[in-house]
Parts: structure tokens; C-alpha cells; sequence
């Protein structure tokens, strides 16, 4: 299981392998949104953190498609599918390596984006935590789609309209807590707690889905 | 022993050839109840009295509420189907859920449009992010995403299987929808029909409001079970066509 973290983890770094290209998406994203709701700092510090969220949403769905199919097209998938260990703990220790190459990048580079949206310390220190807690529920949901459109020759865009209903929940309440950290009268912990129970939920359904479409996707 | 004989029953049907008998037989009679259901609930509907403050606007209720229970059935129909084709794969179920994607998609999207007309002049706004709204919209956006899933693939029963999980997966939104007005305090009116302490919902509203569930009702399963019917006339005319087409080819 280390051997294959490590040999995703390698491939994904790798020249090719895309993982420093989400970071680049996610920056533009966020640089595109000053042009589009004109450059009011007090404004984009108010919206900041949403912003950033939602970066990192697109972000963290880029990658999916590849998330089986580079192994399907060199056909270590049937190997992947036919060893002893359970299929399901293959697929959480994918979802790992695909977290730590894609996703947790995004995770690092959010401060800085805060500090483009002219947000306060602590908002920026809220975004970063929540993403570090909420975004492995977004790659742990995207493997069930990534799973499910594996034998499809263009299922990126697929997987993406597949995968995003069902993060909104995580996108809603890693939102709110960042808010809840900023203004006052909100809790801060209620969201974050729901959040971290959300990620631990798909931590457990999502391994099981993917497992089982992929079984099911084999010819 | 009544148990096992519903299974064995239940498993005949697995037998194309004996539910297009049972389809044959059982339609027109659904349709007919359906039909009746129909001009009674909307007879109804539009004999009652208007509600003293919203008006003649009411009766978009009749409407919107049965569209908006059954775009959640019909994805509880679609899970218990999606269960069926995974566990017992039941070929009837694979044909199942798929016939009722556009259903839903179709009941939803009555759900949303009604609500927004209602919403005009109630809340004086067409649309509102609002948590049930919101669900409500992303539940037909599951929807549309199943239907795609299902057409991008070639082989039907791999798409079944396949689309089954996601179906499982999606499950996790009805909750949501349903308690979402009691969870956060929205907009959206709270249940107001199906509560522990009996309906909070006048007799005059609540006797036109159940016939047209039951109406709604029994058009969603008259049109399922037509769908499925459909759908293995399609598989079969497809099989034919490449038998013919096999045995136009050695004809040489």
C-alpha cells in the first residue's frame, strides 16, 4: 500500500502528470474574479473566502478524471482490481495520494491568494483550515465519479457535473465556518464540526461507491 | 410461505416476455385511474374557494406540492431499483431506473417552475436561494447528470450497474431536501401536511390536495411502467437489427 502511494505520488509530480497544474488553475480562478466584480477591496475582502472556496472546488475537480483512468489505459487497473488486498483500501490509499498531489497544493497556496483578496489574518488562517479539512471530502466524493466514468473516453467534464451536486454540502458549511470565524456572533466550531463529519462520512461511503463502480465498469 | 411466494413473483418478472403481458394487461387500467383521479382532483382544485389572502394563486399548490413529493419518490424508486440491480441484479430493475431519470427530471422540473410562478407574487421574487429551493434545483441537476451518464455509455447493462452506484451515492440528498425547512429556518414553508400531529393545512385545501397526490401518483407509475415497456421494445429492436444485420452480411 506505502508502494503504491508512492508511485502515485511520483507519477503525479512527475512531468505530465498535472499536479502543479491545478495550483495554476486555481490561481487564475481567483485572479479572474477582481476583473469580474470590479477591484473594491473592502468588497473582496468580503467575499474572499467564498472566492478562494470555490477555486478550490474547480480545482480539486480538474485532476479526477485521471484519477483511474491513466491505469485503466496501461491496464494496471485489472491488476489493482485482482490483488489480495480489499479493493476499497486501494481506493482510500489512491484517494490519499491524489489529495496530497492535487489537492493539498491548493490548500498551501490559499494564504497567499488571501492576501490578493485583502482578507484578515484570521479569515485567511479560517480559509486555510477549513480547506484542510473540508478538501479531502471533495476528492473522496470525485472518486465515486471518477470511478464511474472511468471506461469513458471524455469523462471529465461528466465526472465534473457528476461530482459537483453532491459537494455543494462541503462547500456550504467549509463557507460558513470560515465566515462564523470572521463575524462575530456566529459559532465558529458548529460548521467546522459538520465539516469535519461530512469528510469523515465520504471518507468511509466514498472508497466503498468507487469500489464497487469500478468493479462493476470492468468489461 | 406468502413471503417467498411475493419474491417468486417478483422474480418472474425478471422475464421480459411476462411483465410486457403484465404491462399489457394493467396499463390501460392505470391509465383510466389516472385519468379520473385527474378530473376529479382538478374539479376540485378549481371548485374550492381561493385561500382569503394569496386568492386564485392557491391553486398552484395543487400542482407544485404532488410535482415536488413525487420528484422525491421517484428517486427513491430509482435507489430501491438501483439496490435491486446491484444486489439481485434484476434485469427489470436496470431497465427501471434508467426509465425513470427523465421522469424525475421531468416532475422536478414541473416542481421548480410552479414554485417560481407562485413565488412571483407571494414572495415577490421568481427564484431565491433558499435551502429547499437549492436542493430542490440540485436534485434536478442530479438528474440531468444520471440521464447523461446513462447515454454516454454503449453497453445498457454497464451503464446500469454503473449509474446505480452514483444513484446510491445521490441518495444522501433526499434527507437533505426533505428536512432541509426544518434544519434551517428558510422561506420555504415547513411541512404542513405530513406531520406527527395531524395536518396544519384546512380540510378545504387538504381534500383537493390529496387527490391530486394520488393522481400524480398514478400518472408517475402509468408512465414508468410505460417507459420500462418502451425501453425493452427499444433493446429488442436493437437486438434485432444486429441479428439482421449479422445475418444480412453472411447472405452474400
Amino acid at each position: 500500500m506505502t508502494a503504491l502511494l508512492l508511485r502515485d505520488l511520483k507519477l503525479s509530480v512527475r512531468a505530465g502528470g498535472g499536479a502543479l497544474i491545478g495550483v495554476l488553475f486555481f490561481m487564475t480562478v481567483v485572479a479572474v474574479m477582481p476583473f469580474g466584480v470590479g477591484p473594491d477591496l473592502n468588497l473582496l475582502a468580503r467575499i474572499g473566502p467564498a472566492i478562494v472556496w470555490i477555486g478550490a472546488l474547480l480545482s480539486a475537480l480538474l485532476g479526477l478524471d485521471r484519477m483511474f483512468q491513466t491505469e485503466r489505459e496501461d491496464g494496471s487497473l485489472d491488476l489493482l482490481l485482482m490483488q489480495e488486498h480489499p479493493l476499497v483500501v486501494t481506493v482510500l490509499v489512491k484517494c490519499i495520494a491524489h489529495w496530497l498531489a492535487n489537492v493539498l497544493p491548493l490548500v498551501i497556496a490559499s494564504p497567499l491568494l488571501g492576501l490578493f483578496m485583502n482578507m484578515s489574518e484570521v479569515a485567511i488562517g479560517a480559509v486555510m483550515l477549513t480547506l484542510l479539512v473540508g478538501s479531502p471530502a471533495l476528492t473522496l466524493i470525485g472518486s465515486v465519479g471518477a470511478a464511474v466514468a472511468v471506461t469513458l473516453p471524455r469523462g471529465g467534464l461528466l465526472v465534473s457535473i457528476l461530482v459537483l451536486p453532491l459537494c455543494i454540502p462541503v462547500l456550504i458549511f467549509g463557507v460558513s465556518a470560515s465566515y462564523a470565524a470572521v463575524e462575530d456572533p456566529a459559532p465558529f466550531l458548529p460548521p467546522f464540526l459538520i465539516l469535519a463529519a461530512i469528510t469523515m462520512f465520504f471518507a468511509v461511503l466514498g472508497p466503498v461507491g468507487a469500489a464497487l463502480a469500478l468493479r462493476n465498469a470492468g468489461d | 410461505m406468502t413471503e417467498s411466494l411475493a419474491i417468486t413473483k417478483f422474480s418472474d418478472l425478471a422475464n421480459p416476455t411476462r411483465f410486457l403481458a403484465l404491462a399489457q394487461r394493467i396499463l390501460p387500467y392505470m391509465a383510466g385511474v389516472t385519468a379520473l383521479l385527474f378530473a376529479i382532483g382538478l374539479t376540485m382544485s378549481f371548485t374550492t374557494e381561493g385561500d382569503y389572502q394569496q386568492g386564485d394563486t392557491v391553486r398552484i399548490m395543487y400542482i407544485h406540492v404532488p410535482a415536488a413529493w413525487l420528484s422525491m419518490m421517484c428517486y427513491s424508486v430509482m435507489a430501491l431499483s438501483a439496490i435491486g440491480t446491484l444486489v439481485w441484479r434484476h434485469p427489470l430493475a436496470d431497465v427501471s431506473h434508467k426509465a425513470a431519470a427523465p421522469l424525475g427530471a421531468a416532475f422536478t422540473l414541473v416542481a421548480l417552475v410552479t414554485g417560481s410562478l407562485w413565488g412571483k407574487p407571494m414572495w415577490g421574487t421568481w427564484w431565491v436561494w433558499d435551502a429547499r429551493l437549492t436542493s430542490v434545483f440540485i436534485l434536478f441537476l442530479m438528474y440531468l447528470g444520471l440521464i447523461a451518464l446513462n447515454r454516454a455509455m454503449d453497453d445498457p447493462s454497464r451503464a446500469a450497474r454503473v449509474s446505480a452506484v452514483l444513484i446510491l451515492v445521490g441518495f444522501v440528498n433526499i434527507p437533505i431536501i426533505k428536512f432541509s425547512v426544518d434544519w434551517w429556518n428558510t422561506l420555504h414553508q415547513p411541512a404542513s401536511v405530513m406531520r406527527m400531529d395531524g395536518p396544519t393545512i384546512d380540510g378545504e385545501f387538504l381534500r383537493p390536495l390529496l387527490v391530486m397526490a394520488l393522481a400524480f401518483t398514478m400518472l408517475f407509475f402509468t408512465l414508468h411502467i410505460a417507459a420500462i415497456r418502451n425501453e425493452i421494445w427499444r433493446r429488442r429492436i436493437a437486438t434485432q437489427r444486429r441479428m439482421a444485420a449479422r445475418l444480412a452480411g453472411r447472405g452474400d
